[in-house]
């Protein structure tokens, strides 16, 4: 009889992998069934739900947009040059991502409160940010950036510099070579750090109450509905923020995965 | 002329220190030298990839230094051939040809132009993941050459490649060269494709070029041990010079042609060393009986060593060495003449 063997190894892989997905899955499909699919149509036709959730996946794609105008070439210096101090540099990207997230909102408020010198700053130029969508991006920018940033690196250095060297050759100058092949062969590891990122931004709660507990985010509404009427409340809005997620994430990954014939190095 | 001139460049641990390098307009120059000892360092310098600290690069008498790599027309084709994995080949080949002011049928008959002078022509529609190791670097080869650069640079062209792909593309760079008449630095660290290809061969060792001539020349009369046992000669030995005699120890002397006196070291190329069962009665001055140590079989070739109070090796066909019933033990004259022998 000619059996294959399993590797036990595989078997505990197996069962610790069974555990991550029901981790991840049940409590999502928990949630979904929590309440009646009616309560759920009513609160999609709730103007401060629709606001809120419209509030916070714009700031969250303002945000992606900002963090990939500033982190992209941030991150193409990161990937292809040796500098003094660049692994401090480094792990002040990651800053953000290993503090706690309200404390990132107390750090950026000491930032733009009138009682800074910035924020008097802005203040005398008519630049209002707190309890502004600006706030909102701005922390959900803090908290999220990181990811985009370490993406991009990581693509770029996936593209061999020699690539990069033989289009300068053949006539390309550095800004073309970039745009031509460098970030041709990086963009769908880059797409992939914006979902990250937006992923990122639009979970983010700790940092934006700090700074805008209005105009309400949509962890905002849910946050407040739970505290002030409990979970029939909280859980609608929690699942259409869910559904609304998934969908965006599922078209987003599709279209970062599906790779071109002859794009492998 | 392609010219180097006291070239300085520190990376890392790795140096160019006063580096000098002159290719003849129309050459076929390659570079030969083990791995890390700057020979892509050198070729991407002269590409404009790397700016030298000190010294100046000339092309025909006009500095060229101070010019981005794209300013400078100059192919170059990588080892590993950096095709753009998702272009195909037509659009590889016609990528230097955009940032020209082409005209697009213009373009198009350079490609197919150049296509068919490496023979690609069916492959065109092809992505670089669906082509052999030969079809990628003939691609490489085509993209460079379409705009006839002033200078084409190869890093390695043929190392990664199967022996019998590797004969075909050495005879295609051949012919290409006599085509085009390009000025062509080629990096191997391959004698024999040195000694197919070049008009010219320089040897690199730790950022230095510490030998530069014609291929034969430099083969045949190695000027230091490094060279000699890079070049393939297995026997290599230091003695003390008196006149035409070397002694290498007590009861051993080699006889040369050169006369020197004081410390210095020979080199006898394996297939210079002649083996028989008796001894030779012909004018070689040079005869040590030994007793074989080592056969190994290279294919077309045996290199047998022999212990002749030195350790003498030598290359001798199969059929030889089978007529000879030569095996471990066997009892062995090995011979070779004073001319055979270069003084260090």
């Amino acid at each position: 009889m000619n059996r294959k063997r399993t590797e036990s190894l595989f078997i505990v892989s197996f069962i610790t992998g069974t555990i991550i997905m029901l981790f991840c899955i049940y409590p999502l499909i928990s949630t979904l069934f929590w309440t009646e699919p009616g309560v759920i149509f009513d609160t999609f036709k709730d103007k401060q739900v629709l606001q809120s959730i419209y509030l916070s996946m714009g700031a969250a794609t303002i945000t992606t947009i900002v963090a990939f105008i500033l982190g992209v070439p941030f991150a193409y210096v990161l990937a292809r040059k040796e500098f003094r101090f660049k692994s401090l540099v480094e792990s002040i990207v990651d800053i953000p991502i290993v503090i706690p997230h309200p404390v990132a909102g107390i750090c950026l408020l000491t930032v733009i409160s009138p009682r800074s010198w910035t924020g008097q700053l802005m203040e005398k130029a008519g630049i209002e940010v707190l309890g502004t969508v600006a706030a909102i991006v701005l922390a959900m920018t803090f908290v999220s950036m990181p990811f985009l940033i370490n993406a991009a690196k990581e693509a770029f250095k996936w593209v061999p510099p020699r690539m990069e060297n033989v289009s300068r050759t053949l006539g390309a100058s550095h800004t073309q070579t970039f745009f031509l092949i460098t970030f041709s062969l990086a963009w769908r590891d880059i797409l992939s750090g914006m979902i990250l990122t937006w992923a990122r931004a639009i979970s983010e709660f700790g940092a934006v109450i700090i700074l805008a507990y209005h105009p309400m985010i949509a962890p905002t509404v849910i946050y407040e509905r739970f505290t002030a009427y409990g979970m029939m409340y909280a859980v609608p809005v929690a699942v259409i923020l869910i559904i609304l997620c998934l969908i965006m994430f599922i078209i987003l990954r599709l279209l970062a995965s599906t790779r071109r014939e002859g794009e492998s190095i | 002329m392609l010219e180097l001139k006291n070239i300085s460049l520190s990376l890392g641990d790795f140096k160019l220190d006063k580096f000098n390098l002159r290719v003849k307009e129309g050459e076929y120059f390659v570079l030969l030298g083990p791995t890390g000892t700057g020979k892509t360092v050198t070729l991407e310098l002269i590409a404009g990839l790397y700016q030298p600290e000190e010294g100046e690069v000339y092309f025909n008498g006009a500095r060229i230094d101070n010019l981005p790599p794209e300013k400078r027309q100059i192919g170059f084709v990588y080892q590993d051939y950096a095709l753009f994995p998702f272009l195909t080949v037509d659009e590889n080949i016609k990528f230097p040809l955009t940032y020209r002011r082409i005209h697009p049928k213009e373009i198009k008959q350079k490609c197919l132009e150049t296509a068919d002078m490496l023979g690609i022509t069916h492959l065109l529609s092809r992505y670089p993941s669906a082509l052999s190791g030969g079809e990628k670097q003939r691609t490489a080869l085509a993209r460079a050459l379409v705009c006839s650069p002033r200078i084409l640079l190869l890093d390695e062209p043929l190392s990664a490649l199967d022996p019998s792909t590797r004969e075909s593309l050495q005879e295609e760079l051949k012919r290409i060269h006599s085509i085009t008449g390009t000025t062509t630095i080629h990096i191997s660290h391959d004698f024999k494709e040195a000694l197919a290809l070049a008009d010219r061969i320089g040897v690199m060792q730790n950022g230095v070029l510490i030998q530069h001539g014609d291929p034969v020349e430099v083969f045949k009369y190695p000027a230091s041990e490094f060279t000699a046992s890079f070049l393939g000669s297995c026997n290599i030995f230091r003695g003390e010079a008196e006149g035409s005699c070397v002694k290498l120890s007590d009861n051993i002397q080699v006889f040369t042609l050169e006369q020197k006196h004081g410390r210095v070291s020979i080199s006898i190329r394996p297939e210079d060393i002649i083996i028989s069962k008796d001894p030779m009665s012909a004018s070689a001055r040079n005869s040590f009986s030994g007793v074989v140590t080592s056969i190994i079989n290279q294919g077309p070739l045996f290199k047998i060593e022999a212990d002749c109070g030195i350790g003498l090796t030598s290359l001798i066909t199969g059929k030889a060495a089978t007529e000879m019933k030569l095996a471990i033990g066997s009892e062995v004259w090995m011979t070779f003449k004073t001319t055979a022998v270069n003084v260090i």
